[in-house]
């Protein structure tokens, strides 16, 4: 792959993995996020692969199709399962407002831009400059993390964290060792099948996944 | 640019006229024709000039305020043409703080009569303004990186010289957030609703209520002239082709005119067949939906220098 085109392809997956992490934000429709949570981890596959195509790695091809494949079709997927058992569509009042919160997210941004500059100056090439991003992305999912009510945009928060902290990652070694990056994937597997069952169990006891009403003990 | 002044003079009314026709027929009405609006304006220019009792001097500033920035802006913006005797005074700062000094005339005529309308609107209308104005300014912004000025008409000249540049994250989050502020900045669905005068949705029209005669006309005409702008705007920035650049021929400004009008009707025409499928936005939704496109502006002015 020659440079110029290596770089925008690089920048436009950027752009895709950072706009959908935001948009999360903005949208109150829990089947929208995991929509944009599966973009993003399609935004995340095309970033691994354009990083191998470039580096002529065959493994680093592959896996990013694989972190695709696991990211975009498998874990939306079990969510969308979960969420079609249950009957809250809605992420109906965040703590923070949507506003407020969009808000936030430009500071965090300045923030994250702030933070990676040591590390953008270590090496910089195409790829570390674009480490704000999943900086930025990592803060965000936090954000969703601490603000939302709903157990699954929980889920979409965390998950969200983990696509950040490969994409930072990939962006900037030439990558994880496949084993690691493996091992990785299938802990995330794992902690989504545990909050889908943990979901479940928390349905039938309580009924519903609002955590805020969970603060008291129930007989 | 004296061209210029006058085709947005003369066709913003037609402008309004067409999307209303188009809204008209899709909604399987007739439609009152693409030159009704002009026809209104002429109604209402000839009528007695009228101003409630109890007004001051900013009530009757305002409409001639309004009207007057609006065609700075027409001149200083590049539609037709790339070059504009401004240049150098009138950048991105200054167009955005006359357009903003045009809105703020209109809420403290507003204000004046001392209606509850009025009062209303004007707050509302400034809810809205808070978050488009920065908005404007970082969408802009983040295109006038890539060039080194925030010169408009450089901006222009550098993205029709090279279209394929458009295609970037920076502009593509750019024109996104520069799309949904055109439609706040010119009250359209689904910030405002042009036609409606229910008090709980208005926005423009509750400020301008208390106006009659030639002063609405006025208003009128200057807020379709503030749509053909903005739309003129977004297409110069992100379709700039046809553009006359500095020292085009006559032939050359006829091409530009002729693009310009079927870009800014094209759009126009696209705007209004979305409001039919879409409803207003809940007011108290609405500063959400403007902080996200300030956002996106961030974003592409973040991504500038992230993926420099």
């Amino acid at each position: 792959m020659t440079d110029p085109v290596y770089v925008q392809a690089l920048d436009l997956a950027c752009g895709a993995f950072l706009l959908t992490g935001v948009l999360v934000l903005w949208r109150r429709d829990l089947a929208a996020i995991i929509w944009l949570f599966g973009l993003q981890g399609v935004a995340l596959g095309a970033l691994i692969a354009v990083r191998g195509l470039h580096e002529a790695d065959v493994e680093l091809t592959v896996l990013g199709l694989g972190v695709g494949l696991l990211r975009a079709v498998l874990l939306p997927c079990l969510m969308r399962r979960a969420l079609a058992a249950g009957d809250e569509g809605r992420e109906a009042r965040p703590h923070v407002s949507v506003a407020a919160s969009l808000l936030v997210t430009a500071v965090l941004t300045m923030l994250a831009y702030a933070v990676s500059q040591p590390l953008v100056r270590l090496a910089p090439t195409p790829a570390t400059q674009a480490v704000p991003i999943a900086l930025t992305v990592l803060l965000v999912g936090f954000f969703v993390l601490v603000t939302r009510r709903r157990a699954l945009s929980q889920v979409v928060g965390f998950l969200l964290m983990d696509n950040a902290i490969t994409a930072a990652a990939f962006l900037t070694t030439t990558g994880v060792p496949l084993v690691v990056e493996l091992g990785v994937s299938l802990d995330v597997l794992l902690a989504v099948l545990a909050l889908q069952v943990l979901t479940t169990r928390m349905r039938a006891a309580f009924g519903g996944t609002d955590l805020d009403e969970l603060r008291e003990l129930h007989d | 640019m004296v061209l210029q002044v006058l085709v947005v003079a003369a066709g913003a009314p037609l402008l309004a006229g067409l999307m209303r026709q188009v809204r008209a027929r899709l909604e399987g009405r007739a439609g009152a024709g693409v030159r009704q609006p002009w026809r209104d304006l002429r109604k209402l220019a000839r009528k007695e000039r009228i101003a409630p009792h109890g007004t001051g001097y900013l009530f009757r500033a305002a409409p001639p305020l309004l009207a007057g920035t609006t065609l700075v802006v027409a001149a200083a913006v590049p539609l037709v043409t790339a070059a504009s005797p401004l240049d150098g005074v009138a950048d991105l700062f200054a167009v955005a703080a006359l357009l903003a000094l045009g809105s703020v005339a209109l809420a403290l005529g507003g204000l004046d009569t001392g209606t509850a309308f009025g009062g209303m609107g004007a707050s509302r209308e400034m809810t809205v303004l808070a978050l488009v104005e920065p908005t404007i300014l970082l969408a802009v912004f983040a295109l006038s990186i890539r060039v080194g000025t925030t010169d408009l008409g450089a901006i222009v000249t550098e993205t029709a010289s090279s279209p394929l540049s458009v295609i970037s994250p920076v502009s593509l989050l750019a024109a996104v957030a520069l799309a949904v502020v055109t439609i706040a900045e010119s009250g359209r669905i689904p910030v405002d609703n042009p036609s409606t005068h229910l008090e709980l949705t208005m926005i423009h029209e509750a400020m301008i209520l208390e106006y009659a005669g030639p002063d609405l006309a006025l208003i009128e005409w200057a807020s379709a002239m503030r749509l053909t702008v903005m739309l003129g705007l977004f297409t110069g920035l992100f379709a700039p082709a046809g553009i006359a650049t500095a020292g085009a021929g006559p032939i050359m400004l006829l091409v530009a005119v002729v693009a310009f009008a079927l870009k800014v009707a094209l759009l126009g025409g696209v705007l209004a067949a979305g409001e039919v499928f879409m409803a207003k936005l809940r007011l108290f939704r609405v500063p959400e939906l403007l902080a996200g496109s300030f956002l996106m502006a961030l974003l592409a002015v973040a991504a500038s220098f992230f993926l420099a």
